[in-house]
């Protein structure tokens, strides 16, 4: 299978979305491991890298889950595959930008992805649409297990796995969900949420992880630390912060509904309408109106079956993939045409809101 | 206070003071204005704090040393640059930089996950396979013969072992 035609498919996000993924959008789990005896990525030369990659891929395609999987060079790809397996999350910035000798291998439902010579070796990520870090965890163990039945890891009793920044010895392991938290943002409340997140050794971050903003009121929060404690101890660790952000946001809703319902419908019919008609869009202004029609849903305002399409959208509106549409490279204001064109036609025929389903309004 | 705090990351008075507690530890950073706006500390949209404290334990003049690691030839000043290891032998040759940092930086100083039991017990039996080839070349050159037949015998099966690991359990 080619990057081409997995790219061509939807991707595992988009595919699974419903009401159980309403807050929590998806859960991915890494882990970082390296060869023994080899330099790491940033410090090997060429050739090394280039060693390095083979021997990675051919162990990955002998594993069961990756047989038949998609795997390239990243030299091998063009700008626009990059940007659009960056905006489905299955390879990170940093690899698009790497030198000579990376590569990627992802399976064909795209659900697991792994980088060679990222900043290690191997960055293994399982990928899972809604609150499921519990069964991420286990396909990312069985298939770790099995590739070290064919690679030598590097591996310290006392340290753990070694890595090439020491903030992710030990496990290697960082678990993370996305969450849609559009009330807690409305209602001004996300600095305490990062705040008292961070103070339980969580970081959050924006959509597309470090440095990124937090457009669509999507955020990703992770655990901090990978060493000192078990991989099921993390994960357990980050479910119930993750449980307890839930909790939080509906609350935040609960209290929005209650004391100025009237606002709350009306920003999500006013973005409702501009999804409908506009003419100019940018991909962030784009994310934070869908952000607000998936809010409806969850609100009940349109029904559950327009969750699949809204989350699609949310991927399809980044720039990569509208650009993946055009015949030719286009300038970002004619992509802001293009997407304004995209979107209207996808909701020239979606549900009108019912405002009335929840009461009072 | 008699002397102005100084930031972490250079050495202009510190007015952005962070603590965090993380597992139960106490952990500081106190930062110029410039620097936490560089490092993020001021956007709600998060920042790590394990990445600063990295990089803040990494400031100070480290004590100058020569120490080269063997098997990639990466420096201490190397490390302080980029933040990042050469090879993973580099975690023994400059332990003595690094083990003092992992407190900080993490939960524990030990690890406690996951073992690669496979990957251990083929490093096990290849060092074992090593110690028998040596001892069979002694004993060869020593005309120990009843020895030697006895360690060759063992050196086929272990490589058996090897090519069919779960039929030899």
């Amino acid at each position: 299978m080619t990057i081409a035609s997995l790219l061509s498919t939807p991707s595992e996000l988009t595919d699974n979305a419903s009401s159980k993924s309403a807050i929590v959008l998806m859960t991915r789990v890494r882990l970082a491991r390296n060869l023994a005896g080899r330099s790491f990525p940033g410090w090997a030369r060429e050739a090394q890298r280039t060693e390095v990659l083979t021997l990675c891929r051919e162990a990955l395609l002998a594993t069961a889950p990756m047989k038949r999987s998609a795997d390239a060079a990243v030299s091998d790809l063009s700008e626009l595959e990059k940007q659009m397996l960056v905006e489905r999350h299955l390879i990170s910035r940093e690899l698009s930008g790497s030198p000579a000798g990376a590569g990627v291998v992802i399976n064909k439902d795209q659900t697991v992805s792994v980088m060679i010579n990222e900043e290690d070796h191997l960055r293994i990520q399982v990928l899972r649409a809604g609150f499921q870090l519990k069964k991420a965890w286990s396909v990312i163990n069985a298939l770790d297990s099995e590739l070290e039945g064919r690679l030598d890891y590097a591996f310290s009793p006392r340290l753990g796995y070694l890595t090439a920044c020491p903030t992710n010895l030990g496990t290697g392991l960082r678990a993370s969900a996305m969450m849609h938290l559009p009330a807690l943002v409305i209602a001004g409340q996300m600095e305490k949420v990062v705040r008292a997140v961070n103070q339980l050794g969580m970081v959050v971050r924006g959509l597309f992880g470090e440095g990124s903003d937090a457009s669509g009121s999507i955020f990703q929060i992770s655990n901090q630390t990978t060493l000192g404690e078990s991989e099921e101890a993390i994960i357990k660790r980050l479910g119930s912060v993750l449980e307890s952000i839930v909790e939080h946001e509906l609350n935040a809703r609960a209290k929005l509904l209650e004391t100025d319902a009237t606002k709350l419908f009306d920003k999500i019919g006013r973005a409702y309408g501009i999804l409908q008609n506009s003419h100019q869009l940018t991909s962030t202004e784009a994310m934070n109106l869908l952000s607000l029609l998936r809010l409806g849903i969850d609100l009940l305002v349109f029904p559950e079956e327009t969750r699949a399409v809204v989350d699609r959208l949310f991927i399809e509106a980044q720039p990569g993939h509208i650009q993946s549409t055009a015949k030719h490279d286009l300038e970002s204001n004619k992509r802001d045409i293009l997407r304004a064109e995209r979107l209207r036609a996808e909701f020239a025929t979606f549900a009108k809101p019912n405002f009335t389903i929840n009461g009072e309004n | 206070m008699a002397s102005p705090l100084k930031c972490d990351l250079c050495t202009n008075p510190a007015t952005v003071h962070l603590t965090q507690i993380v597992n139960n530890k106490v952990h500081k950073v106190d930062l110029c204005e410039a620097c936490a706006q560089a490092k993020g500390v001021t956007d709600p949209s998060g920042f790590s704090l394990a990445d600063l404290l990295l990089k803040a334990s990494l400031n100070p003049e480290m004590p100058a040393s020569a120490v080269r690691c063997e098997q990639c030839g990466f420096t201490q000043s190397d490390f302080k640059k980029q933040g990042r290891f050469g090879c993973p032998q580099c975690y023994e040759t400059f332990s003595s930089l690094i083990d003092p940092m992992l407190d900080n930086m993490h939960k524990g100083t030990a690890h406690a996950g996951k073992i690669p039991e496979k990957a251990l017990e083929r490093k096990s039996l290849h060092d074992r396979l090593g110690e028998l080839e040596s001892s069979l070349d002694d004993a060869v050159k020593a005309e120990r013969y009843e020895d030697a037949a006895r360690y060759r015998d063992e050196i086929n099966q272990l490589k058996q072992s090897f090519e069919q690991p779960k039929a030899a359990r």
